[in-house]
This record gives structure tokens, C-alpha cells and sequence, in this order.
């Protein structure tokens, strides 16, 4: 019987990071990220866990000290957000390139400036073309499941990647929820122990990590690398199936939400998620056809499968909680426009930036949109495909 | 530990760092890395860590590596932090029953990753106490760049970023006193070394640094040829005129006790150890007497410091 509780967000990653009692978490504290180490270090002073923590002197030292301890053959995990995330930056590539299976919680916030600590992606955005495993939740029952997904996913024998498990700052990460655990019993055995091929401290091997590779070698070593994201996506997949029978729910790399018959369509990421089905429900209510496609693993990019699940579709508007600076949009909308131009699809579709440094995206909000949608479809795009929603006028 | 050093079986003693990689003939970074690895009991297991280099890029160059231990390179900045990981990884392993071996970490940075860009995480490494052992091998300079100055890089050195000229005398300042900063963190084991007398300095140093339990820092001052322009043979007068002008002391901290291993009876002159090297050419033109004046001063009193913090 699964354990029915009442939990923020992480409260709930911190106790799968307890169920998994990794060998070692270095980590430094950042809002809002910063109660996971703050939770992980009391279960070790009450001899819940038995995790070696490292309280870093900066998040650079974090992931680096990560990089270590994964190498010399350590389960590790760490935690941070937004500019902590952004001082890892050389390091993320770093534990990247030396495929270690490091499980990191990103609690997404704002990158500065101005200096906020809000919900943003600008964050593991960023850190989009690292080389890690990206997977996004809405609530924290999503962020505590994909949490326990995520050494399954990153440490298998055709992946050996890092992962970032993210959730919206605050929005998730602080408010409480219902949620149901997984007991001890089925969390272990489905997790499993970490059993390295390689690593610093095998007395029957030795190693060396991290060399210097001219352009004679270097570019096979990248092309490696890009093959074990392109396996992800079938990792991922099977470890939700097992995941499933574990739990119950059914996780993909995305989540269609009254989808299937839609004229159109938000795609977005998040928390914002939870107030756009509400949207979809009360226009749907109005006899309107309205969906929602919720992406969740965003790292390897489910392009293919997106333009598939969209191809029926008339108009969409994609959702950025990101700023891209680059004059023609954010992230989510530039790649998934050109998955949907390669898959020959003719919706129209717009790129809209909501949501910047925790800024509520309300029902009414996502209303408007589709009603917008729904006049783009008739009518044409007339005005910018790129905009921002609920900026003050 | 101190009356252990036999010369002819140290040396006997098989290459950690096995010869072929590509560092410059008579680099003392290398004879730094060899020979505290040679301090390694035969037998004993380490795990070796390196900055960004020029060790780092020519002696683990894929697909070869020099290094008969398992090594790890991470970045520039990142050794302290780096080999930290390990070693708790290590404890967390061991605490598990995964590992029953018992192994030692050591990790070697050049001046620019240890005194410079590497500090913050060097200070928290020894901060923590991890059972490690940073050695910075100290050249004065980022010579893998190409000779850029550093904290580490004597006062009026011409460098490439303190070239010399009609309005330039060379680096302003005076070099940071790495070894004093680390043991102010009250590591267990902090000395200061180079090449002398046979290496038994280096090797008691090393030994002492790898088998104390916990923190511990050595700096090995680790001449270049390119760098500081003299003729590579030389390396070993330099090391000595380093020691007897007292520009270079051998010192330990042990336990927050500071010892000065060695007085020379005859201080001698900075001049003997400055006219030696290309980089300091300029202070022997006539009308610059004065810089070596200063540069003198800046030595007596770091010397009278150290005696002093030794004497109580």
C-alpha cells in the first residue's frame, strides 16, 4: 500500500533521496534548493541515511568534488539552483564528458539580474547544451517519481550520463501537496545498487579520468556522447514501465492532456501545467477544443514524438518560463518549431515568454491563449510569433 | 619517519610517473610529481589528482597516460575539490564494505591552479580536512599559457604580463606566501620544499605529508627553464642559491609548529640567486640597483617573520 502524506516539493525529493541513500552528496545552499541538503544532512545526523555529505565552500566545488566522488565509483547526488547551477557551468560539461551518472535536483529559479528567487527556467535552460539528462516535474508527487527514476535512467550501461531532476522554485518546491510514497521495500530492489564497470577506486583496475584529447581523438569521444543521449530516450521509457508497476503512474516523455482531438494546443513545462489543465478543462466545458502537451524529459529532446502528438493539431503556442535573448524566442519554442517544420506539420505557432522571475500564469491567462489560438487558426498569425504573457502594460 | 631515508633504494624505487610523456626536458614540475610520489611506500595504493597544466596536458595526453596510479583530471580551478570527492567517496565505500583496500590521495597543481584560480577550493579542501595532500608545484608563473605572471611570481620577474620596459620594472608585488595562508587553516601538515641535497628534504616532506592523518599542503618550488631562462642544468644551483639567499626557505608546520629545517651559516646575497635567470636580467642594469635593494629588503624580513614564528 503506497503511504499517503502531505509534502512540499522537497520534502518529497528528499525523502527518495533517503530511500536511495546515495554513497555521497556534496552540496551548497541556495534558495530555493536549499532545505535538500538541509533534510539530507538531519536524516544523517538522526542515522536515517548514511550518505557522506560534503558541505562545499561554493557550488563550483560541489560539482566538482561530484565529479570525483562519481569517478572514484560513489553513487552521488547533489543540489542547487539558479546562479549556484550557473557557477557549475564548466563542470556540468566536465561530468558530462566523463559519463558520470551524477543525479542532480534542480529546484528552478531565476538566473540574475535583476537578482529573484523565483520560478524560472533560465537555469537548467541554460545548461540545456551540457550533455546532461533533463527531466521536469509539475507537482511534487512528479518531481519525488522522477527523482527515484533518475539513477535507473543516468547509470545505465548505454546512458552513463548525469541528470538533472528539476521542479518549478517555490511554486512546487515550497508549497504542499498530497502525495503517495513507495514503501522502502519497493523503492530499493527497483533503484538497485550501483555496481560500476569502471572507477578510480577498483583495486583490480586502474584508470585515468579526464585527459587531454587532441582533435585527432576528441571528436569520437563527443559523438559517444551524443549516441548515449540519443539511447536515453529508450531507457527512459522502459524505466517508466517498470516505474509503473511500482507506483501506478504512468510516466512518457510527455504527457498529453485532452489532446487527442484538439484543434489547439500550449505546450509547456512545469508547474504552470497544473493552471493551464484547469483552462483546458473549463473551455472544454464551453464545447472547445483545447489540449495541453506537457513535456517532461526535455534532455534528449522527444522532438519527434511531439510533432506526432501535435501533427492533428491547428495552432499552438508554446510556453518559454525562459527568456532566450536572441530577438526570436525561448528554448522550448525554437526546438520544438523546427521538430515540427521537419515533421511537416502546418499548425501555425506562436512562442509565448510567461512566467519570468515568478510571475503567476493565471487560468484567465491561459484562456486568453487559446482563445487566441483559436483566432489564429481562422484567421492567420498576424501579430508577432513571439510574445510575452502577463507583462504589466 | 625522519631516519628512513636511504638515497640509493628511494630512488631504486619504481616510477609512479612512468617516463614518455612530453614535458620539457629538465621541467622541475616533473621532478616535483616523481619524486613525491616516490615517498609512497612500495605497495601502497593512491589515487593521484591533477589541475589543468602543463602536467596535466602532457602527461595524460588520450590515449596515453603517464600514471601507474588511477588519476583523475578535472579542471583548472577544481583539484582541492576534485580529489575531496574521491577521498569521501573512499570513506562512504569503505563505511559500505566495498572497498577493503586502503589507499592515499595526492594532488598536484601548478602555482596558477593552487595559488590563484584553485584557492577557494583548495581552502575549503583543507578546510574540511580531507585526507589529502595538495602539493603545488610551484614555477612562479602560468607557464602552460606561456609565462603569465601569478601571485606565486617573484617581485620585478619579467613576465609576460609584467614585461619589462621603459615604464615597467617587471611584477609589482611581492608573491604570495601560499604555505603561511594554508597553515592558517590548521592543517595538520603544511612544508615548504624544493630540490636539495639529494631530495631527502622533498622526501621527508612528502612522507610526512602523505602518511599524516588528514589535511595536509606541500609546496615544492619547481623551477622552469622557459620560464624563468636559464640554462636547464642550472636547475639544481637555482634550487640551492633559492636556499642559501633564504628567497626560498625550508620550512614545516606540524601541528601548528613552525620549524625552519634549515639555516644557512652564510645567508647569502639575493644576487646569487636572481643572476642566474633571464627573467631577472634587467635588475642587473646599471641604475637598478635600487630593485635589488627592495627585493633584498622583501626577503630579510619574510625570513626574520618565519625564525620568529619558529622560535615560539
Amino acid at each position: 500500500m503506497a503511504i499517503k502524506e502531505r509534502m512540499s516539493g522537497n520534502e518529497a525529493v528528499a525523502y527518495a533521496m533517503k530511500q536511495i541513500n546515495p554513497d555521497v552528496m556534496p552540496a551548497f545552499p541556495i534558495t530555493p534548493s536549499t532545505e535538500l541538503p538541509q533534510f539530507v544532512a538531519n536524516y544523517i545526523a538522526n542515522g536515517e541515511m548514511d550518505t557522506e555529505f560534503i558541505p562545499v565552500e561554493s557550488e563550483h566545488s560541489s560539482m566538482s568534488a561530484a565529479i570525483g566522488a562519481e569517478a572514484a565509483g560513489a553513487r552521488t547526488m547533489t543540489a542547487t539552483s539558479s546562479c549556484g547551477l550557473a557557477l557549475m557551468w564548466e563542470v556540468l560539461y566536465v561530468a558530462a564528458s566523463n559519463r558520470l551518472p551524477i543525479a542532480m535536483a534542480v529546484v528552478n529559479r531565476a538566473l540574475s539580474g535583476p537578482i529573484n528567487i523565483n520560478a524560472e527556467h533560465s537555469d537548467s535552460m541554460g545548461a540545456r547544451d551540457s550533455g546532461w539528462l533533463q527531466i521536469y516535474a509539475e507537482n511534487n508527487q512528479e518531481a519525488y517519481d522522477n527523482f527515484l527514476q533518475a539513477y535507473r535512467i543516468a547509470e545505465h550501461k548505454n546512458v552513463k550520463l548525469p541528470i538533472m531532476i528539476c521542479q518549478d522554485g517555490f511554486i512546487t518546491s515550497h508549497a504542499v501537496e498530497n502525495i503517495e510514497l513507495i514503501e522502502d521495500e519497493l523503492v530499493k530492489p527497483f533503484v538497485g545498487e550501483y555496481n560500476p564497470e569502471h572507477y578510480l577506486l577498483n583495486p583490480e583496475e586502474k584508470m585515468s579520468v579526464g585527459p587531454y584529447a587532441v582533435s585527432n581523438y576528441c571528436m569520437e569521444a563527443k559523438k559517444a556522447q551524443a549516441v548515449a543521449m540519443e539511447n536515453a530516450k529508450e531507457v527512459i521509457l522502459d524505466v517508466a514501465k517498470e516505474f509503473e508497476q511500482i507506483s501506478g503512474r504512468k510516466y512518457g516523455f510527455f504527457e498529453e492532456y485532452r489532446l487527442d482531438d484538439a484543434d489547439y494546443a500550449i505546450v509547456a513545462i512545469g508547474s504552470a501545467c497544473g493552471t493551464i489543465k484547469d483552462a483546458v478543462d473549463e473551455l472544454r466545458e464551453q464545447g472547445m477544443k483545447v489540449g495541453l502537451l506537457k513535456v517532461r524529459v526535455f534532455r534528449p529532446f522527444p522532438g519527434e514524438e511531439m510533432a506526432e502528438a501535435l501533427r492533428h493539431v491547428k495552432s499552438i503556442a508554446i510556453m518559454d518560463r525562459c527568456e532566450g535573448y536572441n530577438a526570436n524566442g525561448g528554448p522550448l519554442g525554437a526546438e520544438l518549431t523546427a521538430a515540427l517544420y521537419r515533421a511537416k506539420c502546418n499548425a501555425e505557432v506562436i512562442n509565448l515568454v510567461y512566467g519570468l522571475s515568478g510571475r503567476d500564469l493565471r487560468v484567465q491567462d491561459a484562456k486568453a491563449i487559446y482563445e487566441d489560438l483559436a483566432d489564429i487558426a481562422a484567421n492567420g498569425l498576424k501579430d508577432s510569433h513571439y510574445r510575452y504573457i502577463g507583462l504589466r502594460e | 619517519m625522519e631516519n628512513t631515508f636511504n638515497f640509493k633504494e628511494i630512488q631504486e624505487r619504481p616510477d609512479r610517473l612512468a617516463p614518455g610523456h612530453r614535458m620539457c626536458a629538465g621541467c622541475g614540475g616533473t621532478i616535483a610529481v616523481r619524486n613525491v610520489l616516490k615517498a609512497l611506500h612500495p605497495g601502497d595504493k593512491a589515487i593521484v589528482g591533477n589541475a589543468t597544466g602543463c602536467l596535466e596536458v602532457s602527461t595524460f595526453m588520450y590515449p596515453y597516460t603517464a600514471y601507474e596510479d588511477s588519476y583523475i583530471h578535472n579542471a583548472f580551478e577544481n583539484a582541492g575539490a576534485t580529489l575531496g570527492g574521491v577521498e569521501t567517496a573512499y570513506k562512504a565505500l569503505k563505511k559500505k564494505g566495498k572497498i577493503k583496500e586502503d589507499y592515499k590521495f595526492i594532488t598536484f597543481g601548478g602555482d596558477g591552479g593552487t595559488y590563484d584560480i584553485g584557492f577557494q577550493s583548495l581552502s575549503g579542501a583543507m578546510e574540511r580536512g580531507h585526507d589529502m595532500v595538495y602539493v603545488c608545484y610551484d614555477n612562479g608563473a602560468y607557464m602552460n599559457t606561456g609565462i603569465q605572471r601569478s601571485s606565486a611570481t617573484p617581485m620585478y620577474a619579467d613576465t609576460t604580463t609584467t614585461p619589462t620596459g621603459s615604464e615597467s620594472d617587471g611584477k609589482p608585488q611581492a608573491r604570495k606566501d601560499l604555505a603561511s595562508i594554508i597553515a592558517a587553516h590548521n592543517v595538520p601538515y603544511v612544508g615548504q620544499t624544493t630540490f636539495v641535497g639529494n631530495m631527502k628534504d622533498l622526501y621527508t616532506k612528502a612522507e610526512r605529508a602523505i602518511y599524516t592523518p588528514g589535511a595536509a599542503f606541500l609546496n615544492v618550488m619547481a623551477p622552469c627553464p622557459r620560464g624563468w631562462r636559464y640554462d636547464a642544468p642550472d636547475i639544481i644551483k637555482i634550487c640551492k642559491m633559492a636556499v642559501e639567499t633564504c628567497y626560498w626557505p625550508l620550512f614545516e608546520v606540524i601541528d601548528g609548529k613552525w620549524v625552519v629545517n634549515y639555516e644557512p651559516k652564510n645567508k647569502l646575497p639575493i644576487e646569487d640567486f636572481l643572476r642566474l635567470q633571464g627573467r631577472f636580467k634587467h635588475l642587473f642594469k646599471p641604475g637598478n640597483e635600487h630593485l635589488i635593494e627592495a627585493f633584498q629588503a622583501e626577503v630579510d624580513k619574510r625570513w626574520e617573520d618565519l625564525k620568529f614564528r619558529a622560535s615560539k
